[in-house]
């Protein structure tokens, strides 16, 4: 049994009872609401004729069915289930009293690209969506739980979930990220470490140098891949980092009370002797970027490896999902993904759809152009980074390049909107899940990795190491040099 | 407030495998499916892509074979990916009463839960010896024992687990967790009290 992490104080001070069920009762101090798991849980609220118990935490906004091309924003939605879902998100919010950051209020996005900009997700406390990566906001210090609809039933209703207490392992993260490679790298790392259902029963604590050293954006890429490993929620610390991050945001009290909150903030951090129920570590001093090679985030390669065999797994479950893997991406053990040809490039989500994200890829991008026959967008994880991109001059890059520069919102990591991939197309994609169908074709494939990685490979053609388009390109491979090895 | 007595001591019916580990959310319910704003027509979206060959018909997908199963058997991390409902939900609409496996994803089992479907996990064996054993026997019955945790089909009977709060919400029916946490409001109100980010 952990003892005195953040996770365990945190819980506690949450803690409103114990059930008969022998489950704890958790209240939730930011409720995150969107338009497709929200509809019916209302409905049940209505059905019952009950009440918003705390509509002052519930913040509302759309973003998976949300159309990212600026005139198929008009109202009605060209889709009518979409524009139902929308409406019904409005009506919602507007009778129960509840923010909603629609088209119009210019912060509309991704709920977890739009809880943190604004400074709603703060150390200390719990955060609930319905939605597996409400981790993401453990990025500051704090418990953010994925919930089904049910349990939003239960949030709106009572302001608590039902939930059960998970184990905390603690992972060390070592040594310093070589140029060229990012937060992204080390949680597809820890994916490929620690394995897709590794987590089960846990939440994560990342820590370390390597993670103290990321800066809060990078540090939400880390904490929303959790769910991909498998872990209820994960979480880092709060620290200098994270309080120069939250001064100033528009939910952020300033002055004395700023001081108060810290104050909070600070003693919710794991104690020095704090007791974990285990603790592993992963160094990522030396690695390359990362890619997936396969149809789970698990099945990931640094790009530099060759692609693993069936064989080499030594659970059957692993060795059938690779030979399943290797069929869905056409693919053969111990070939390398560079070169491996790409369709699409898709840069954005509520993993790397934030302004460090599109500045890194511009890196990559200034003075090139995306590769003939390479559909490439770039689709911002909210209207507040599409704007300060702009402010920065950065969508002109984009635009250059030959990107499709586009307005926020979940786009082709779901494909609920229009953005979708067709028939057997491959995309280079800084989105957070490769399985079957995800992207909208059910032979589409996904090659997730980092967005600069993402950006390389729009401008190729094909899978290709970043590091060749930085300065310092003393570590990048092709595949001339893989080959060789491989031979 | 909903009922309150709503005790699920066992389920049973016939059988209907589903093969394969971490069988994630996105093949259970294709997220192009869930913009809908009822759960009501879920059931016919169940594991639409894969129930489908290439022209839109049928193919021999499990669920097709076994059309009106009441007890899904599956594998590892079942149901992991996305927090979606939508997927137990349409596998209860489709008729799926509980679930037994390997393992399941922690929010697809908090979802079951919610929902009242029993999901109960045995090891690797037990599980692929059931799968073929409903192969051979479609019309076999088979019975989830919430109470005893226990799984008895043909002349067999195998213990199962089953997590403690979703054997305590089952059977002492108070899987509705809204009513239950709705009686506590006043200390939800203390412990809101003493946040001091609230
Ligand atoms: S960007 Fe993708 S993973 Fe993130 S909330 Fe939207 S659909 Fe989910």
């Amino acid at each position: 049994m952990s003892q005195n992490t953040l996770y365990d104080k945190v819980w506690e001070k949450h803690k409103v009872a114990e059930l008969p069920n022998g489950q704890d009762q958790l209240f939730i101090g930011l409720h995150l609401v969107h338009e497709v798991t929200s509809p019916q849980a209302f409905a049940m609220i209505e059905e019952r004729d009950m009440e918003i118990a705390y509509p002052e935490r519930t913040f509302a906004t759309t973003d998976h069915i949300a159309p990212t091309e600026a005139d198929k924003r008009e109202r009605p939605l060209t889709d009518q289930q979409s524009e139902e879902m929308l409406s019904a998100l409005e009506r919602n919010t507007a009778e129960n009293g509840i923010t909603f950051f629609g088209f119009e209020s210019g912060k509309q996005g991704i709920t977890h690209v739009v809880a943190p900009e604004l400074g709603l997700s703060q150390p200390g406390m719990t955060v609930a969506c319905g939605d597996s990566h409400t981790a993401t906001h453990g990025a500051f210090g704090s418990i953010g739980v994925g919930v089904g609809t049910s349990q939003i039933r239960d949030i709106l209703a009572t302001g608590c979930i039902a939930a059960d207490k998970q184990k905390v392992r603690r992972i060390e993260v070592e040594g310093s990220l070589g140029e060229g490679v990012s937060a992204k790298d080390i949680i597809l790392k820890i994916i490929q470490d620690l394995g897709v259902d590794g987590g089960v029963g846990h939440v994560y604590e990342y820590g370390g140098p390597a993670i103290r050293e990321l800066d809060m954006e990078g540090r939400l890429a880390v904490c929303n891949m959790s769910i991909e490993g498998g872990a209820r929620a994960g979480y880092i610390n709060p620290d200098e980092t994270t309080y120069d991050y939250l001064r100033g945001r528009e939910y952020v009290p300033e002055g004395e009370a700023f001081e108060e909150l810290k104050s909070y903030w600070e003693s919710v951090r794991s104690d020095e002797d704090a007791e974990y129920d285990d603790v592993v570590t992963v160094n990522v001093a030396d690695i390359d970027p990362l890619v997936t090679w396969g149809i789970n985030p698990g099945q990931v390669v640094e790009v530099s490896q060759p692609v693993p065999a069936p064989e080499d797994f030594e659970a059957r479950s692993d060795r059938e999902a690779a030979e399943q893997a290797l069929e869905h991406m056409d693919l053969e053990a111990g070939q390398s993904m560079l070169g491996y040809d790409v369709d699409v490039a898709f840069l954005g989500t509520c993993t790397n759809g934030r302004v460090t994200d599109f500045r890194r890829a511009t890196e990559v991008l200034e003075g090139r152009q995306v590769a003939d026959g390479v559909r490439a967008l770039a689709v911002p994880g909210s209207e507040t980074v599409r704007q300060r991109c702009e402010e920065e001059g950065l969508d002109e890059v984009f635009i250059d390049a030959g990107f499709q520069w586009r307005r926020a919102g979940c786009s082709m990591c779901l494909a609920m909107n229009e953005d979708s991939l067709e028939g057997d197309e491959v995309c280079a994609s800084s989105s957070n899940r490769n399985f079957i169908g995800r992207q909208g074709s059910k032979d589409g494939r996904t090659v997730l990795m980092s967005p600069a990685m993402v950006a390389a490979a729009a401008v190729e053609g094909e899978v290709t190491d970043c590091r060749r388009f930085f300065e310092d390109s003393a570590h990048s491979l092709t595949a001339d040099d893989v080959s060789e090895v491989a031979d | 407030m909903g009922d309150d007595d709503q005790h699920i001591t066992e389920v049973g019916g016939t059988g209907v495998p589903i093969p394969g580990d971490d069988v994630d959310t996105d093949q259970i319910l294709p997220a192009k499916f869930m913009k809908e704003v009822t759960f009501d027509n879920m059931a016919d979206y169940l594991f639409y892509d894969a129930r489908r060959d290439d022209d839109g018909e049928f193919n021999d997908h499990p669920l097709n074979r076994f059309e009106g199963a009441n007890i899904a058997v599956v594998n590892q991390n079942f149901g992991c990916g996305s927090s979606r409902e939508h997927a137990p939900q349409a596998m209860m609409r489709w008729g799926i009463d509980g679930v037994v496996g390997e393992s399941y994803a922690e929010i697809f089992r908090d979802n079951c839960k919610s929902l009242g479907i029993p999901a109960v996990t045995a090891d690797h064996e037990t599980v692929t010896t059931l799968q073929e054993w409903i192969e051979a026997n479609p019309d076999g019955d088979i019975e989830i024992d919430v109470e005893d945790a226990t799984v008895t089909y043909g002349d067999r009977a195998v213990d199962v687990e089953i997590t403690d709060a979703m054997q305590e919400a089952l059977v002492e029916g108070i899987w509705d967790t809204t009513a239950l946490m709705y009686s506590n409001m006043s200390k939800v109100e203390r412990t809101v009290a003493d946040l001091p980010y609230v």
